[in-house]
């Protein structure tokens, strides 16, 4: 006998300032790569109260997909409606929970630091230690491209505060299985045996 | 040869198999709507609103399990006949809505009667398609009753620009399509199913739950197999009224918040809920974390988002209900024996005593005020014989009709269950009458809803709909002003409607027939002579305005803490708090 019966859905106002305690997924997404896909995608989010961290789209090996890389923060029931209804979009060809498996995440940033003549040597020290590169140089700034997770991310980026970033641009993170993967399925995972 | 794409238009739904088309014209279809002139196998039905229009699709795709196919133009027309595709995209209704669109080379300009139809339509249709070239226009088509009859079935809207219409191009109709994203489930995972079968062997109080999904899938046969062959009393949603007969010693009629006692004491005491084709409601569940606290749930859904959506599932089934059902009751027949009808014994009493203590009431004096119930229940006795079509409105003629009404076939049942939308049932009643010319169609409607869609009256005249309408007239929006009552102390904000139309008048200036029952003694002639017209016709039923639909379960409350009655204390604040305002009008509009 099952008791007490709990809702699927817990703590309903999960959709603005959502609390993190819910664990962050990492969501790959392969859809038609035409017009009016991104807005069926991110309507589906905002229609049903559900968050979009970072989201990040470009042409897959077959340029006739994309891949849509999707952060999202959710309990295990909200992640599992996300993934649904992701498979339910007809444009939508294969979604992949990756937390379900070992991954690889990267995010790359353009920072834009605005160098005092005394602080341009601490720049180009601190982006060696990151190995980031210098991709272009005024008179009164470095442009910095740097590449990583995260954690590298904020902690770049903590450091060069200091000396005054301009500007800032992150593409959001896009991350790939480790293994050859199988898509989350529609079918529903076998229950557990009394 | 080429063809304009208009001419495409008509040759792809002639192909489709479509007969009727609701429709309203404007700048930018006048060529499809010139092509549609000049051939004979499309009948077009001209509407008076798009929301007419949607809605008599609806009906039609209700009533015939084919697709309803509208065609409105750009702009308003579009805007107007958004609240019919939301309405299908709730109900799980076969559309296909095209919509016209200013010339590709305007699109995005603000143009003359342009809208957004894409992004319009994007959350309340299953899919939709904006044809940039006439070249796609025939596959797009093919594509669109594809995604709109399968999987989980639901509106497709077809936006097609003026230039995609008048430019030509040769016409290749596609056999079949497939589109790589879109692969619906309708086989049954076999290791659920047997786990599913063990369940139900071993159940002592089993309840089925059953919702349009089966009504959809055409599965009634297999649901009442199983039900006869395992003795599982069955609980219907709104939206699977006439799935399982509803005369049945087993069927229990409808559940949830205004379904009968025993229905929602069933469920609430089960200890395994078979859910099929249905999706857990709040109107039916009531509060989630109390439904079925006792129970096992097994969830048979073709659409795999409707599984835990709400509710825990232990047993989840994606697949197509008819299949699903087959199957298990394969492996059920093999097993069956007479243990099971004696094991459920005390549980199909239990329910019965639930039965004798709350059967659905209302108390018609013979000289007192016209009770709804009573008004619907005679409907129902006089046409039982008939199997007739009902359609209705939404509010409490709606619930009323679903209790009283007890339909034995599915597909005669028209309503709008998920968005509930007034102004539904008398457009839906019409569309289901053109399917059907020969058919009887009632619509049981309130006059709140009816005047939501009055304009339609021309439409089922001119094209000789006859359709029977009975209003239900409490001069109130019912259900709002019953909850002002339960909820609001008695304060009838915005609910009393002070002036509601001479009904017979206005049924007479549109050239229908109008009738009246003022009376409880009149209540049959009229609703015979209603029948004996081969016209469409209004009848006004003026009822007791301060009748309450009962049983209730609060919203938010548990399925087995129902409200049977007017509470006492609310008796004595209808004599003190009734409003004073139109009494007097009674006179004028019941004499």
């Amino acid at each position: 006998m099952a008791g007490a019966r709990t809702p699927a859905i817990s703590h309903t106002p999960f959709a603005i300032g959502s609390p993190l305690i819910f664990m962050e997924h990492i969501i790959s997404v392969l859809v038609e790569n035409k017009f009016g896909v991104l807005s069926r995608v991110a309507g589906l989010f905002s229609g049903r109260g559900f968050n979009i961290e970072s989201l990040s789209v470009a042409p897959s090996l077959d340029p006739s997909m994309s891949m849509m890389t999707i952060v999202t923060r959710g309990d295990d029931r909200i992640i599992e409606q996300i993934v649904k209804q992701l498979n339910k979009l007809i444009d939508v060809i294969k979604v992949v929970d990756l937390n379900e498996n070992e991954f690889v995440e990267r995010e790359t940033a353009l920072i834009k630091v605005h160098t005092k003549p005394e602080d341009r040597a601490e720049a180009l020290r601190i982006a060696d230690i990151f190995r980031a590169n210098v991709v272009d140089s005024t008179p009164t700034t470095y442009t910095i491209e740097v590449a990583g997770d995260t954690k590298k991310m904020e902690a770049i980026i903590n450091l060069l505060q200091p000396l005054g970033i301009k500007e800032l641009v992150r593409t959001g993170r896009v991350a790939i299985a480790r293994e050859p993967i199988r898509p989350a399925t529609a079918q529903p995972k076998r229950i557990a045996k009394e | 040869m080429k063809l304009t794409g208009a001419e495409i238009f008509v040759e792809c739904l002639k192909r489709e198999g479509v007969k009727t088309l609701f429709a309203l014209p404007g700048g930018v279809v006048l060529k499809i709507f010139d092509i549609l002139h000049q051939q004979k196998d499309i009948d077009v039905i001209l509407t008076r609103h798009e929301q007419g229009a949607g809605h008599m699709a609806e009906g039609y795709a209700k009533a015939t399990g084919k697709p309803g196919v509208a065609l409105v133009t750009s702009g308003p027309g579009m805007s107007n006949i958004v609240t019919a595709l939301v309405d299908a995209s709730m109900d799980s209704v076969p559309l296909v809505c095209f919509s016209g669109q200013v010339s590709t080379s305007l699109i995005g300009n603000d143009a003359f009667q342009e809208a957004d139809n894409m992004g319009l339509s994007r959350p309340c249709t299953k899919y939709n398609f904006l044809v940039k070239d006439v070249n796609d226009l025939a596959v797009t088509i093919k594509e669109a009753f594809y995604v709109a009859t399968t999987g989980r079935p639901g509106p497709v809207l077809v936006d097609i620009p003026k230039d995609v219409s008048m430019n030509k191009t040769d016409f290749k109709y596609p056999g079949s399509v497939s589109i790589r994203g879109y692969n619906p489930t309708y086989d049954g995972n076999k290791w659920q199913i047997k786990q599913a079968a063990e369940a139900i062997a071993k159940a002592r109080k089993p309840i089925l739950y059953v919702g349009g999904g089966v009504v959809f899938s055409g599965a009634s046969e297999e649901l009442i197999e199983l039900a006869e062959m395992m003795n599982i009393p069955v609980d219907m949603t709104l939206m699977a009224l006439g799935a399982f007969p509803g005369e049945h010693p087993l069927s229990m009629g409808m559940m949830g918040m205004h379904g009968t006692y025993w229905a929602n004491m069933a469920v609430h005491y089960s200890d395994l809920v078979i859910a099929v084709g249905a999706r857990f409601d709040d109107r039916v569940t009531g509060k989630v974390s109390e439904f079925c606290p006792h129970a096992k749930v097994i969830h048979i859904d073709i659409d795999p988002t409707s599984i835990r959506k709400n509710v825990n599932v232990d047993i989840p089934i994606v697949g197509d209900c008819k299949r699903v059902l087959r199957e298990l009751n394969q492996i059920l027949r093999a097993t069956v024996n007479g243990e099971q009808k004696e094991l459920r014994k005390p549980w199909l009493d239990q329910i019965h005593e639930w039965q004798r203590a709350h059967p659905l009431t209302y108390e018609q004096d013979s000289n007192g005020p016209i009770k709804p119930q009573h008004v619907i229940k005679r409907l129902y006795e006089l046409t039982k014989d008939r199997d007739p079509i009902v359609s209705t409105d939404v509010g409490q003629h709606q619930m009323w009709a679903a209790q009283y009404f007890k339909l034995t076939k599915p597909r005669r049942w028209l309503t709008s269950g998920g968005l509930g939308t007034m102004g539904f049932g008398f457009p839906a009643a019409m569309g289901a009458q053109a399917a059907f010319p020969g058919r009887l169609v009632l619509c049981v409607a309130g006059d709140g809803s009816v005047q939501m869609n009055t304009q339609e009256l021309a439409t089922a005249v001119v094209n000789k709909l006859p359709v029977k309408v009975v209003i239900i007239n409490n001069r109130y929006h019912g259900m709002v002003r019953q909850w002002q009552d339960l909820f609001y102390e008695g304060r009838y904000a915005s609910s009393y409607l002070d002036v509601v139309p001479d009904f017979v008048k206005l049924a007479e200036a549109y050239g229908a027939v109008g009738l009246r029952a003022a009376k409880v003694s009149e209540i049959d002639d009229v609703i015979q002579e209603a029948l004996a017209v081969d016209r469409p016709v209004f009848v006004d039923v003026p009822v007791d305005q301060y009748e309450n639909c009962y049983p209730m379960i609060p919203a938010g409350g548990c399925n087995h803490e129902m409200i049977l009655a007017d509470p006492p204390e609310l008796k004595k604040k209808q004599v003190v708090g009734t409003p004073v305002v139109g009494e007097d009008k009674d006179t004028v509009l019941t004499a």
